[in-house]
């Protein structure tokens, strides 16, 4: 049975939304890369759908590509994390706001 | 040689008249430079005194081979083509005619002597081979400027080698810059010559511009003289603002090249920077500021003879213009002490009896007087040198007298120099001053030319007084020195002597190249006068006859030769026969005598009249209010002060630090740019 595009898209969007609003409130910065993830996840899911719909490759291709990046994204991430927390005992974001005026 | 279809010959040899002086230039440019590691004087001396020898021997030839009787006398080598774009191209090519073989003869000839005088006199001057050999290296780059300049093709090529000279000149004026005067000295020519440069733009663009109107873009000199009848008699309406007025053509454009040539050449009204050129090495204010470059304007003039003789209300502003400034001149020499002073204003009162001759016509006349000055001011300028050397750098008369017996070598050569500018028979300046003055005579064309006559025989005798007064107070009469100053003048050495006696025998000689027809018939030569000869084919007038009868020639140059005894007769008497004279003449005149000796304040005006106003504007308006005030305080460092200002003020405080706001403030952006990108 084949999906309409339509449904992929609203899908994908919703993902997005999700993703854009976790990681624009929430304070905790694991969750903010989970909803990074999520972000890069609903973007891929809509190349899939794009790339099946119009019989063309290149979209699932790109799916692969994303998937490497985000990994090698996820993995500076949490280093980037880890040793925040060890510095500064917080994963809290707000509290991590040097770099102003 | 291969014939070309304008009837030139081809040769490749003349390129090397020019580029021999340049690559010496080259190498000592690089040796000093980049390498900075200069030559031993020996090796200096070698390269630059060669090089310019080679060229003079070149030059030699190529003037023989011109000599032969077949076909026209020209000579053409086309290197490249320089610019080209469209119908129009100037080509980088060289043109040997009548009037540049006899240019770079002179030029490279004299320009010999004076190297070898140079070596004796800059060595001297006690400084290190560095200095030495940056003086040989701008005297071989002049060279080759000035052989650019009377070698080229087209205008533009003359142009290039117009402006070498003009850089040249400045570099040598200032070559001891170290004092800031004669830096200041080197400007001043610089910046004078840059009004005249203008002129001479203008007058190219002008001129390009009516030949292009009539499908004829061309700056090569043989191209537009054939092309010129169509457009000479046109009529221009200059803009309101100018006066529009109409003119001829050929006269609009004949002013605008003949204010490039009083630049160059020391006239009313830019003659101001040649008195105060001479504050260079002596051999630079012969070769450069007497010899050649200085006649440069003459030489632009005869060789755009085809337009100013179709131009008579040009041609008759360049002979007044030439007679005033002869006489101007003349009038200053006779009140100062400065041995090279008085040669300057001699300079700029001879470059005035040259456009005499251009003006009326006398083109021939004009490049005679032009070659045979080369010679006898060089030799009176190498001569006066060599009185600053025995005088250990004494350059004024007033402590000079009665050197005659201590360096009879070197008063001998400047007594026939001083014979050969004043115009007694048979030196070389009796004959071509007096073909001058025969022309101006018989010029009915030229409105005033009896005035015109009148004054160039008054300047010869102030002429004659002016020199034998320089003469008698250097040489002759109880001496002003110190007795043990005086046992310690010395006679110079054999390099500054020697180039001394041969101009002397040239200055005794080179009158014959332009024997006049009167005496040749006297004595059976059929066209003595061989110079003229030679030269006609490519002037405008050809031969230029006066039409005077051979008694009416006589009579002139009779009064010729009185004018010039009566000023050897008055400088006689009065700084020799009663020296006291001239001390009661100058008290009972002294009004007149404090004007002539302050140059008529020409100076002084200029200062407040341009100088001054021009430097104002450029410090209060130009620097102060538009530099400083407007592009750097508004425009640089006001930006800035803004920017900062509205950056501390609250633009800093978007820079929140918190990562979230910017994400929000990011996607906030991006779905504004996406919707609008959708609307």
């Amino acid at each position: 049975m084949l999906v309409p595009l339509e449904q992929v898209i609203a899908l994908s969007a919703v993902i997005f939304g999700i993703g854009v609003i976790g990681a624009v409130t929430r304070r905790n910065l694991i969750v903010i890369l989970m909803s990074i993830e999520l972000m890069l996840n609903a973007v891929n899911l809509a190349l899939v759908g794009f790339s099946r719909a119009w019989a063309n490759p290149g979209g699932q291709v790109f799916v692969l590509m994303v998937i490497t990046v985000a990994a090698a994204e996820v993995a500076v991430g949490l280093g980037i994390v880890i040793s925040l927390f060890r510095n500064r005992d917080s994963v809290d974001v707000e509290e991590v706001s040097l770099l102003k005026w | 040689m291969v014939d070309t279809a304008a009837g030139a010959t081809e040769t490749t040899l003349l390129r090397w008249i020019p580029f021999l002086p340049l690559a010496a230039a080259a190498v000592h440019g690089v040796l000093l430079g980049l390498v900075r590691r200069p030559l031993p004087r020996r090796g200096t001396i070698f390269l630059s005194c060669g090089a310019v020898l080679a060229s003079f021997l070149i030059s030699l030839f190529a003037f023989a081979g011109l000599l032969g009787p077949e076909g026209p006398r020209v000579r053409v080598d086309n290197l490249y083509t320089w610019i080209g774009a469209g119908k129009f191209s100037a080509e980088a090519s060289f043109l040997l005619d009548p009037i540049s073989a006899v240019m770079i003869l002179v030029v490279t000839f004299v320009g010999f002597l004076i190297h070898v005088y140079s070596i004796g006199y800059m060595d001297d001057d006690h400084r290190d081979d560095t200095g030495f050999q940056r003086f040989f290296c701008y005297l071989n780059l002049f060279t080759f400027s000035m052989l650019m300049l009377v070698l080229g093709d087209n205008l533009l090529v003359m142009f290039l080698g117009w402006e070498g000279v003009g850089l040249c000149s400045y570099l040598l004026i200032g070559f001891w810059y170290s004092d800031r005067w004669n830096a200041y000295c080197g400007m001043k020519a610089f910046v004078v010559n840059r009004i005249g440069d203008f002129g001479f733009l203008v007058g190219i663009f002008v001129l390009f511009w009516a030949l292009a109107d009539v499908g004829k873009p061309t700056v090569a000199f043989r191209e537009i003289a054939a092309a010129f009848p169509q457009i000479a008699d046109r009529v221009v309406t200059l803009p309101a603002w100018l006066g529009g007025a109409e003119w001829k053509f050929a006269t609009l454009v004949g002013l605008c090249f003949f204010l490039g040539a009083c630049g160059k050449s020391a006239q009313i009204p830019l003659y101001v920077w040649l008195p105060d050129a001479m504050a260079g090495p002596t051999p630079v204010s012969a070769l450069i500021h007497a010899a050649t470059m200085v006649t440069a304007g003459v030489y632009m003039v005869c060789r755009l003879s085809f337009l100013y003789a179709a131009a008579p209300g040009a041609s008759a502003v360049i002979a007044w213009t030439g007679a005033i400034t002869a006489l101007f001149a003349a009038t200053i020499a006779i009140t100062q002490t400065d041995i090279k002073k008085i040669l300057a204003y001699s300079t700029v009162s001879q470059l005035g009896y040259m456009f005499l001759a251009a003006g009326c016509g006398g083109y021939a006349a004009a490049l005679f007087h032009l070659a045979t000055h080369a010679f006898f001011k060089a030799l009176l300028f190498l001569g006066a040198g060599a009185v600053i050397l025995a005088m250990h750098h004494e350059q004024d008369t007033d402590r000079m007298g009665g050197l005659a017996r201590a360096i009879p070598r070197t008063r001998w050569p400047f007594l026939i120099g001083v014979i050969a500018i004043c115009g007694l028979p048979p030196f070389a300046g009796f004959f071509s001053k007096d073909e001058i003055l025969l022309t101006a005579f018989a010029a009915q064309s030229v409105p005033g030319n009896t005035w015109l006559y009148g004054i160039g025989v008054v300047t010869a005798v102030l002429t004659s007084l002016y020199m034998f007064r320089l003469y008698f107070r250097t040489f002759h009469g109880a001496t002003r020195l110190a007795p043990e100053n005086f046992r310690r003048v010395h006679e110079p050495s054999e390099t500054v002597r020697y180039p001394l006696y041969v101009l002397a025998a040239f200055s005794l000689l080179a009158g014959f190249a332009g024997f006049p027809q009167v005496y040749g018939d006297w004595l059976g030569i059929p066209d003595s006068n061989s110079l003229a000869h030679f030269l006609a084919p490519v002037l405008a007038g050809g031969l230029h006859d006066p039409g005077l009868s051979h008694g009416e020639e006589l009579r002139l140059a009779l009064l010729a030769l009185g004018a010039a005894t009566a000023g050897l007769l008055m400088a006689w008497w009065l700084y020799l026969r009663s020296p006291e004279l001239p001390g009661r003449i100058l008290q009972s005149f002294h009004a007149i005598w404090r004007l002539l000796h302050e140059k008529y304040f020409v100076d002084e005006i200029y200062d407040t009249l341009f100088v001054g106003p021009m430097v104002w504007i450029s410090d209060r308006v130009l620097f102060r209010s538009i530099d400083a005030g407007l592009i750097d305080g508004v425009a640089v460092n006001g930006t800035a002060r803004g920017v900062q200002a509205l950056a501390a003020r609250g633009l800093k405080y978007a820079h929140s630090g918190l990562t979230q706001s910017y994400l929000f403030l990011m996607i906030l952006g991006t779905v504004a740019i996406v919707g609008w990108l959708l609307r």
